[in-house]
């Protein structure tokens, strides 16, 4: 069983791969920090989707210290975007909120293909191997076989699950779930929503029903309220997450996808903008793929050599 | 959010009037909006680099036309960059000269294949064809169920497979059994998402690809995809040769910068946009209208074109002339409003609109499909004289017709409020088509409300 660094660092290879080496390749064999080095530099992290706004903040605070004579070898200059990057992402963390009694109700949210069911599986094995119990909600009751989807992934997991039929009202689900959860003296309730565009205000207004619904029956829940995100998203998921805060109230991002080439790092606006934390990262579709997320080592995996 | 490039460039060139030609140095302040408009809108920042070149070179030199404000001129040649770029012909799917011809769904994981085999096998059978599905997705827990589920809801017949068939290769070649047993002229294979970087699945895909023999095959690209979408969309196409894009996911607000990018990437076209999650939202690739999208210009096109298709024309000129002679009745708002609904879903409506001076006021108003119900509640409350004049509505009578439509006084002011300002906004726009000065607005089409 290779260690969860190894994993991590295995996981992130080709993001590490695709940040790093072009940042070395921009800083290698310049000597001296111009203009054309600088806006190189730009490029590459808005390659990474970073985002424009982040890049020009990033590059503006290195301009200051050349002005400033602080940097003179180019080479301090990935130590200079780590630092940065680090500290945008380390002050958005914060501790997982603990419910006074159990259960802990977490439920996932995010865009249509995100990745929010196949997280879940993962989550339920990660949480079971920690020690826990854990049961399913399956509150996507609008795509076609999502609940099958699910049940699948809870009898891998060999996990309960709380459903309904296709097309139920997935409050309805949720209130079964809450009771259930408390009858059976889970540690934690996982809910599964449908994925939906944050602009559709009649789905978003559902997810804002679901939480209400949650309160009613344990007033503290839903104690997590994470938003998946997939790491070839764009732009877009800086406007995905302000959305999904407002009508869910997101407590934290779980990045997806980061198996493939795409870099992710437009949570480093997100986490900028909203101060959210990133709590897992996945990397791959088998059950052990979800690895916690921690600033500093991914970080330091991105620009280690 | 954003503001949109037109103001941008509107700024950018407020002081340049007086200026005859649009120079290196003026251009310079133009080109850098562009650029961040375009990454912003996540354009691949090498294609942004190749698109602003090629602005530069057309508008170098020009004559700023007197007809014209430097900004229009410089937006004018930005769109129509854009839109050769993204490819200047609607592209249709073509067929095999034996049928039945197969048509390959692939891409990532999550990009909306299966949704978007759905609205493909509706949207040919609606155009003629006989379509069959079939999913050869034998990874994804449940992914065959979901396509079974979703072919049985739009009526359209799934190759389920037999219980020995479980791989690909094998569920393909019963489908293909099956639909010339069935005389169906054309199957869509709905495959499983994968990573364009995993080598065995690409492999698997290839050689589906070589027994299969398809026509078409759709690379299925998610409009929220970052800066990524240029090397999944090259690999999809250096290993299997897409023939054409299915952009999904444009019912949200992402610009689809993603779009320009695949093109110039594979240089295939961009065929179909998914619009919605019902079956239905599957529209042909209008490259004019994703051009204003990923620059933030609205998509009057569409907007227009969905108003002919629901708008009954000769109420919508009898509007227009009440509009112009100040003949807008309480009643007409309420009629207005009703058309309204027939378009479908308002929000989907309003984010075609131009992001443009009052316009944009208007994108944010928050319309409820359970609000019309109300507004037009408290319209049939009133009397035939307060509809007509609205100034008869005192306080007494706001009371009652609160009462009478199970609303508030509050919001029966509101609606009266409301009501001032769309007569007020329409007054200025009509202005505007008269051609007349007193309005600040010139809009190419009818407002029919």
């Amino acid at each position: 069983m290779p260690s969860l660094l190894d994993r991590l660092k295995q996981g992130i290879q080709k993001t590490r791969a695709g940040l790093v080496d072009r940042v070395e390749d921009v800083i290698h064999g310049k000597k001296e920090i111009d203009a054309d080095l600088l806006e190189e530099l730009e490029y590459t992290l808005i390659a990474a989707d970073v985002g424009v706004r982040t890049a020009t903040d990033i590059l503006e605070t290195i301009r200051q210290r050349v002005a400033r004579h602080l940097v003179n070898d180019p080479s301090e200059l990935r130590q200079l975007i780590q630092e940065h990057l680090l500290g945008v992402l380390e002050a958005s963390e914060r501790p997982l909120m603990k419910p006074d009694q159990p259960p802990r109700v977490v439920m996932v949210v995010g865009v249509n293909g995100s990745g929010k069911t196949t997280t879940i599986g993962k989550l339920a094995q990660r949480l079971k191997e920690d020690g826990e119990t854990v049961l399913l909600c399956a509150a996507d009751t609008f795509r076609a076989a999502a609940i099958e989807q699910l049940e699948v992934w809870a009898q891998r997991t060999q996990t309960d699950i709380i459903r309904q039929s296709q097309g139920s009202d997935p409050s309805a689900v949720i209130f079964d779930a809450l009771h259930a959860a408390k009858a059976r003296k889970v540690t934690t309730l996982i809910v599964d929503t449908a994925g939906r565009l944050h602009t559709k205000d009649n789905l978003m207004a559902e997810l804002e029903k679901m939480r209400r619904t949650t309160v009613r029956v344990i007033p503290d829940a839903p104690h997590e309220v994470w938003l998946v995100l997939d790491a070839t998203t764009g732009q877009n998921g800086l406007e995905q997450a302000r959305k999904f805060t407002e009508s869910a109230g997101v407590t934290g991002l779980i990045l997806t996808k980061l198996d493939g080439t795409a870099k992710g790092g437009i949570v480093v606006a997100i986490a900028r903008e909203l101060n959210l934390p990133i709590r897992y990262i996945g990397v791959g579709e088998q059950a052990a793929d979800l690895l916690e997320f921690e600033a500093d080592k991914f970080i330091t995996s991105l620009f280690e050599k | 959010m954003f503001d949109t490039l037109s103001d941008k460039l509107q700024r950018v060139f407020k002081n340049l009037r007086g200026e005859g030609k649009l120079t290196a140095e003026n251009m310079e302040a133009a080109l850098k909006e562009i650029r961040v408009a375009l990454l912003e809108a996540d354009v691949h920042f090498k294609v942004v680099k190749t698109f602003i070149e090629n602005v530069k070179q057309k508008a170098l030199g020009q004559e700023v036309l007197t007809a014209f404000s430097p900004a229009q001129q410089v937006t004018k040649i930005v769109k129509d960059e854009m839109i050769t770029m993204l490819g200047t012909h609607t592209s249709r799917l073509r067929t095999a000269n034996m049928p039945p011809t197969v048509v390959m769904i692939v891409g990532l994981q999550g990009s909306g294949k299966t949704t978007s085999t759905g609205k493909l096998a509706r949207y040919l059978s609606k155009n003629g064809h006989r379509p069959i599905v079939v999913s050869v997705d034998v990874y994804r827990p449940a992914a065959r169920k979901q396509l079974s589920v979703v072919a049985n809801e739009i009526g359209i017949p799934v190759y389920e497979g037999l219980p020995e068939e479980t791989k690909p290769a094998e569920l393909a070649r019963g489908a293909k059994r099956e639909a010339q047993q069935a005389g169906r002229d054309m199957i869509l294979v709905d495959t499983a998402g994968r990573l364009h970087i995993d080598d065995d699945l690409m492999t698997e895909l290839s050689q589906l690809k070589d027994q299969l023999q398809p026509t078409e095959i759709l690379f299925v690209a998610d409009a929220m995809t970052g800066q990524d979408a240029v090397k999944s969309a090259a690999e999809f196409h250096s290993r299997l040769g897409i023939t054409g894009v299915i952009l999904t996911k444009m019912d949200g607000d992402a610009r689809g910068g993603a779009a320009l990018s695949i093109r110039q990437i594979t240089g295939q076209p961009l065929k179909f946009v998914g619009t919605g999650e019902k079956f239905d939202a599957l529209e042909a690739f209008h490259p004019d209208r994703v051009a204003s999208r990923i620059l933030g210009m609205g998509d009057v096109l569409g907007f227009i074109e969905k108003m002919e298709e629901n708008i009954d024309r000769k109420s919508a000129e009898e509007m227009q002339r009440k509009l112009i002679t100040d003949d807008f009745t309480l009643e007409d708002f309420r009629d207005q409003l009703k058309q309204l609904r027939k378009l479908g879903p308002l929000e989907s409506l309003l984010g075609m609109m131009p992001q443009v001076g009052m316009l944009k006021e208007l994108k944010n108003v928050k319309v409820d499909e359970k609000e019309i119900t109300r507004v037009v509640a408290i319209v049939d409350s009133m009397t035939p004289r307060e509809r007509a004049n609205h100034m008869l509505i005192n306080g007494s009578r706001r009371r009652r017709i609160a009462k009478g439509s199970g609303t508030s006084v509050q919001e029966v002011n509101s609606l009266l409020k409301q009501y001032g300002q769309t007569r007020k906004m329409m007054k200025s726009v009509s202005g505007g088509l008269l051609g007349g000065k007193k309005g600040k607005f010139k809009l190419p089409f009818q407002m029919p409300f």
